[in-house]
């Protein structure tokens, strides 16, 4: 039964993953740059919600979308202001601005909401169900973990295969210079991928600090590190391999805290990613591209 | 041929006059009093990372592969040098020995572990190589995280799960995990700051301007071509990182002996960040570059003290505007005509901004 109870543990946390890694794995295949400062969305989204509901005394559900909301703008403002500029310029030039946007969010919170964490009320009040004589228990946050997860999956999918806009972002990912021939505005495709995938960021936040309740300016950092890593496990630039990567970097995670060592689980996190890399060097579900001489 | 030649050789004696001067100056400025002990504190950190830059730019600029992790062969060093000074403190009296000693010890291990993560990582290419130097780097912060030594009188104990089985034989703790090393002598001082700068330096401007820097750029220039060359890529590829490793290694060993504790945490994500923004604000490839963004950088959240809690914010800033300003492409273009009117060739400029280039095909 213990077995059961880390494999579910194991889903929830590579759920909050897997929709971190979502956003990672959009905005690279898009924009082909590592976006370091979405971890720090996540931060963000957590704040607001805890705001929302500890100052102004809103519902769970207002916070959660108010976070969704405010990060979607932030998510747009970022891609504006700091990365639209460097369209041209090289992948480590964006790197590094994506990195002092990182900074800049981590050391904005510090200054408003102090460097002390805070205790995060979950936001999810469903009662958690026992199963097999009460063997079993299954909290709340994890049941909407996974559902968030599942729902969020199941909607992006279509999102991305069926709409008009999933469709040019698709072709964007691919060819941009000949997504622009056919009159799909590429500069419009790559707001609506950052804003997605910084309400994303929101979401995931918030079930994160429901799980874990500690919040602080660093909140994020971890979490999105984990989760770049897992969306590279799942081969950067592939939505479902976003989803298997997260997951099953969750699932080992909690498995290794609990078999292994709880100190080395990190390490052995990232020991599993060098070694798929090394037999799969395009991640588990992404496509190897030969190369033209 | 000849001109060209001539022109690195003078390019090299320039980096090193401005290496030399700048100690000079710090020198005489340190014993006139002038500098505050904040600044005089920060000066070996500065060489360290002067090092730290150096190196990674061989990584970055002349392999041209991104690598996340490198403050992991500076904990490598870090750690071996702790060890080591400590194990010798009754043996080797002298200090600045033992600080040799430390030194070239934290190169061999940080080699060493250029070799065990160098050869799985760089079969793999561009942003995939990055992560996987990133979960490196994390992997050795998290390994020495669970690192005991001690020492007694039948030798070293070496433990991954804590100290109790060595404190009971009553030895000395060397690591203590999470916490780290305590109790270390300081050993680094200025000059030898300085002398690791000139070292790490002439090692890499040897390695660029030699037969296998020349091999290892052209790798990074066109890997197809240069293996229809007959240049074995492995080989020169495995090469420049290794060297690359064990310089950091060296900065490494320098940086914890210049402090009485030092703990694993020190050496994270953000430090590797942290050098690779020296690198990149420097201009890739261009090791003088490196030398003086590693010193301004390291001063100026000292220098931005005056604006207390803002600084590391006004630091953000200050990196996200320099980012969008050296790329500003009306800006590039004014700044290349100021140097073609000062008479400098537009060759020299593409050859440092050459590296960054490629990437953004």
């Amino acid at each position: 039964m213990n077995l059961l109870t880390y494999l579910i543990n194991g889903i929830s946390l590579g759920s909050v993953y897997a929709i971190i890694a979502l956003g990672y794995t959009m905005v690279y295949g898009i924009a082909k740059m590592l976006n370091f400062a979405h971890g720090d969305v996540i931060m963000v989204g957590g704040y607001i919600c805890f705001i929302t509901m500890n100052y102004l005394h809103m519902p769970g559900i207002a916070g959660v979308l108010l976070a969704v909301v405010v990060c979607t703008i932030l998510g747009i403002v970022i891609e504006k202001l700091a990365y639209k500029p460097l369209r041209q310029a090289t992948s480590l030039a964006v790197l590094i601005t994506a990195i002092g946007v990182s900074y800049f969010l981590q050391n904005a919170a510090l200054l408003i909401f102090k460097a002390d964490p805070k205790v995060f009320t979950s936001v999810v009040n469903i009662p958690s169900i026992k199963l097999f004589d009460g063997q079993l228990v299954i909290s709340g946050v994890t049941l909407v973990t996974i559902a968030a997860n599942i729902i969020i999956m199941v909607c992006l999918t279509a999102f991305t295969s069926k709409t008009k806009m999933g469709k040019a972002m698709r072709a964007v990912s691919e060819d941009k210079g000949a997504a622009q021939l056919m009159g799909i505005d590429v500069n419009r495709t790559i707001s609506v991928t950052f804003a997605i995938g910084s309400g994303l960021a929101a979401i995931a936040g918030v079930l994160l600090c429901s799980a874990y309740p500690t919040l602080m300016p660093t909140t994020g950092s971890m979490p999105g590190i984990k989760a770049f890593v897992a969306a590279v496990l799942g081969g950067i630039g592939s939505i479902p391999g976003a989803m298997l990567g997260g997951i099953l970097l969750g699932i080992i995670e909690i498995f290794a805290k609990a078999y292994i060592s709880t100190q080395l689980s990190d390490a052995i996190v990232f020991a599993v990613l060098i070694i798929v890399l090394l037999i799969r060097p395009a991640g588990l579900l992404g496509k190897k591209i030969s190369e033209k001489v | 041929m000849k001109n060209i030649k001539g022109k690195k050789l003078r390019s090299n004696m320039i980096t090193y006059l401005i290496v030399i001067i700048a100690f000079v100056i710090i020198q005489g400025l340190s014993s006139g009093g002038i500098l505050t002990n904040n600044i005089k504190g920060m000066l070996v950190p500065i060489c360290a990372y002067i090092c730290m830059a150096i190196s990674l730019n061989l990584t970055v600029g002349i392999l041209g592969e991104l690598s996340l992790g490198h403050a992991g062969f500076m904990s490598v060093g870090a750690f071996t040098g702790v060890v080591v000074t400590l194990c010798l403190e009754t043996s080797v009296s002298s200090g600045p020995l033992r600080l040799l000693i430390a030194i070239v010890c934290g190169a061999i291990t940080a080699a060493i572990a250029g070799v065990i993560i160098g050869i799985p990582v760089l079969r793999l290419q561009g942003d995939y190589l990055a992560i996987v130097t990133l979960a490196f780097g994390e992997i050795i912060k998290n390994i020495l995280n669970n690192t005991y030594i001690g020492l007694d009188e039948t030798g070293l104990h070496f433990s991954m799960k804590d100290m109790n089985a060595l404190q009971a034989a009553g030895g000395k703790v060397l690591l203590n995990g999470p916490m780290g090393a305590i109790g270390v002598t300081k050993l680094s001082t200025f000059a030898a700051g300085f002398i690791l700068v000139l070292v790490v330096l002439t090692v890499a401007l040897n390695l660029i301007n030699s037969r296998t820097g020349r091999a290892v750029m052209a790798i990074r220039d066109n890997r197809i071509a240069a293996e229809a060359t007959g240049i074995n890529i492995t080989k020169y590829k495995l090469m420049a990182f290794v060297t690359s490793a064990s310089l950091a290694g060296m900065a490494g060993a320098l940086y914890a002996l210049n402090y009485s504790t030092i703990v694993p945490k020190k050496f994270d994500f953000n430090t590797s960040i942290l050098i690779l923004v020296f690198v990149v604000l420097g201009g890739i490839g261009n090791i003088r570059g490196s030398i003086i963004a590693a010193a301004i950088l390291t001063i100026l959240p000292e220098m931005l003290r005056a604006f207390s809690n803002y600084r590391m914010l006004i630091y953000a800033i200050v990196l996200i505007l320099v980012m969008l300003g050296t790329n500003n492409p009306l800006l590039k273009r004014k700044i290349g005509e100021f140097r073609e009117k000062i008479g400098l060739s537009r060759k020299a400029i593409d050859m440092t901004t050459e590296g960054g280039d490629r990437d953004g095909k």
